[in-house]
This record gives structure tokens, sequence and C-alpha cells, in this order.
């Protein structure tokens, strides 16, 4: 059976990820299975986490009232999920439900936000993962709302 | 793929102001604010009438105005030309009420087509945003005829909520085809939907095809065709394989009145399809 850190070299987030950080940051990830139907995180609740999708699809979702839940993306495998645990007051925007039967590596974002304090090489690594796909849905999500 | 040779096959035709009155067959209501009109050709009106994936016909609503509408329906379908709309304006509005029996004018067909027969041999992506499709469904009904002419085809859509999901039976059709990829994302999705949901250059790298051997297809919003295309080319398609739909303020039809000047091109005689590199220029000029 493999290990966290043998899951975590195999998802494009760790492509190009020196040895040392791989296992620096294993020790703040567990393995995470989730049904369909289930949810990741509700909106609201402290955003304690942060997943990298290694199979299936969740979708992002929030609530109007009278029109109840929407989904507006679907995070699938090979994709990060999870972004709040990145900034104060570390609070989940947004509702994350599993579509279908989803794999995931769960990291403890107090646990990673530690060590990328302590040493900074390993935070700036952190964000050069988490900032290109930010900056990618922000755009994708400003056409979605330009397009006409 | 080869250079195409030419793309515009609109040859000129004698009267072309003239509108034809013909018979609306059948109305289909596609969604809330979009119907799909059936007009019936008759033997001699199916020979002149006769379009290609891409083209589009003047309609005319009368009283109302003509406007340029995108042909919709199967090109090898010889006894009616079928066009999709969208009520938005006054026009298009008066269109998609018409029933069958009533009378519509139509001029036509005009312009460029998608290039069908130069992607012979490749594989195809088609790329499709909101009513975008509409001239896009020729092109698959083509390539569905002509199967083992092509590699692999994938059929992208995206539409901004399921209920704005056009041609949704035919979709579901398609999706059960053999050799054939449809993948489908909304904007936003209710519980109704367990697909993706995003922006439609989410789905490209799920794409089923070479992107280095392909050739694509992108119809939709402007902004989402200039979008597409990048990501097209930011993963490795060669803008020369890169064919897009364009739309202006169309009139007369023939290159006459100007109306639809993109840079040195006259969108209805010129294109509305278009290689991308012969274009990329010219959409990122704001006067235009």
């Amino acid at each position: 059976m493999k290990d966290i850190a043998a899951l975590l070299r195999e998802h494009p987030f760790a492509q190009e990820l020196g040895e040392d950080i791989v296992t620096l940051i294993a020790g703040c990830a567990k393995n995470a299975i989730f049904q369909k139907g289930d949810y990741l995180f509700r909106e609201g609740a402290p955003a304690d986490h942060f997943y990298l999708i290694r199979d299936g699809a969740v979708a992002l979702e929030t609530f109007a009232p009278g029109r109840g839940a929407f989904a507006f993306l679907t995070v699938k495998a090979g994709e990060i999920l999870g972004a709040d645990w990145l900034v104060s007051p570390y609070r989940s925007s947004f509702d994350a439900r599993a579509v279908e039967l989803t794999r995931a590596i769960a990291f403890d974002g107090k646990c990673l936000r530690g060590k990328c304090e302590a040493d900074h090489h390993v935070g700036y690594e952190m964000m050069k993962r988490f900032i290109p796909p930010l900056v990618q849905r922000l755009r994708l999500a400003r056409l979605q709302s330009l397009d006409a | 793929m080869s250079e195409p040779a030419s793309i515009n096959v609109a040859a000129p035709r004698p009267e072309p102001m003239a509108p034809r009155f013909l018979t609306v067959r059948r109305r289909i209501r596609e969604s809330a604010d979009v119907a799909t009109l059936d007009i019936a050709l008759d033997d001699a009106d199916a020979r002149k009438l006769a379009c290609r994936p891409g083209q589009f016909n003047m309609l005319y609503a009368f009283g109302v105005g003509e406007i340029p509408v995108s042909v919709s329906g199967d090109p090898a379908i010889l006894d009616r030309v079928t066009h999709t709309i969208r009520a938005v304006g006054a026009v298009s509005s008066a269109l998609v009420k018409l029933k069958a029996g009533d009378s519509i004018g139509l001029r036509g067909p005009f312009g460029s087509r998608w290039p069908v027969e130069d992607a012979a041999g490749s594989d195809v992506v088609i790329i499709a945003g909101g009513i975008g499709l509409v001239p896009l469904r020729p092109v698959v009904y083509h390539l569905l005829r002509r199967r083992a002419s092509y590699g692999r085809i994938s059929l992208l859509c995206g539409a901004r909520t399921l209920d704005d999901l056009l041609f949704r039976k035919e979709l579901d059709r398609w999706r059960r085809t053999p050799d054939f990829q449809l993948r489908v994302t909304l904007d936003r999705a209710d519980q109704r939907w367990a697909g993706d949901v995003g922006y439609v250059t989410n789905l490209l790298p799920k794409a089923r095809v070479d992107l280095a051997e392909t050739v694509a297809m992108i119809c939709g919003p402007e902004i989402m065709i200039r979008a597409t295309a990048q990501a097209l080319e930011d993963v490795g398609v060669a803008p020369a394989r890169i064919f897009v739909s364009l739309e202006r303020n169309m009139k007369c039809a023939i290159g006459l009145c100007g109306h639809c000047q993109f840079g040195p091109h006259f969108l209805c005689k010129d294109g509305p399809v278009y290689r991308y590199d012969c274009v990329s220029d010219f959409l990122a000029v704001r006067e235009l």
C-alpha cells in the first residue's frame, strides 16, 4: 500500500517539488475518500483543510433562498480544491460536494501554514502551486460573468 | 492539414437582394427564448438554397425586418432549411413566434463555410458556447455522416444553465454515439445536473483528441472565442488549424453596404467563418 508521500508524488501538485519538501508536507496530509453526495466542506465552516483531488469530481456550490443549491465550478482529478485555508479568517466561502466517488489527499491547513511560516522556501513553493490555478479560476469566472 | 484552398464558397447569385417567399413547416421550442424553424423547400428551391455548414441566410419577418441567421440543420437534407433563432430584438422575436404554415422571406445562402472537407484525416474538436452551437450543428451532422473520414471527434459545449442548453435530445443521442466524444459544461447548475460546471475552456484537457494534430472549430460569444482560441494555442494547436465564426451587424449580406466591415474583411461575404490566424490581429482591435 502506498504511503501518503507516494500518493502525493503522483499528483500534478508535486511535480518539480523537491523530495525534502514532499516528505515535509506529507506530514500534514492524509488520504481521504468521499462518497457521492458527501460534503468536503460547508459554507461558513472553518476552512481547516484543502484537498488535492486524485479521482472523481467535486462541485463548488452556494445556496440561494427559493432556488436551492447551485454549482458554479467542478473541480476534477489533478486539481486543487480549497483556498480559504490560506487567508484569515480561514472560513469556507462555499459548499464542496462530491458529485461522484472522490479520492483526495486532505491537507491540514494550520499544519501547512506553520511549516510555510517556519521555512519560507516551502511557503514559496506552495504559493507557486496555488497562485496559477487561483488566477486561472478568477480569469474564467470573469469570462463567465462577462460572456454575452 | 494542408492549407484550406478556400472556405469561401459563396458564388455570385442573380438577384441576391430578392427574398424568396417560403413557408414554415415546423417550429420547435428549444428554450425560453430560442426556437428552431424548419422551412419547406420544393425541388427547385432545394437546389438553389443548398447550404454548407457555417453559411447563413437572411431571414425576413414580414413587416418587421431582416436579419442574418446561421443554418442549423443537416446539410444533406434538401427538402427543408433549418434555422435556430434566439429572440433578442424585434426581428428575431418575430421570427421565433412564427408557426407552421406562416410565411417567411429568405435570401441566401451566404458566407464562408467550416473547413469540413479540409479536416478529413485529422482529429476535430468543436467548441461551442451557448447559441454558438447553432452554426456548428451542421458540422456535427457532416462529420457523423462521413465518420470514417475523420480521426477522433470531440464536441465541447458550454451553456449558462441546463435550461439554456440547446438541442438536449440530440446531445443525448450524440453522447451515446460510438467514436464521438461529447462534453458539456454549465456556468451554473442546480441539482438536476451532475456534469461539469465551469467555463468551456476547462473541458479542453478532457478532449480525447491529439491537440497538436487537430482541427478546431469555435463559435460563441466573441469573448469566449478569443479565450478559447488562446487556450488552444497554449496547448499547442497551431493558429492555422483553428477556425472561428464571427458576428457583426450584417445588412446586405453581399459585401456592399459595409455594415459588417471588420478590418479589410466584410463578414457577410468573406466570413463568417475565418481561419483564426487571418483575423486574430483584428480581434484585438477595440475599434472594430
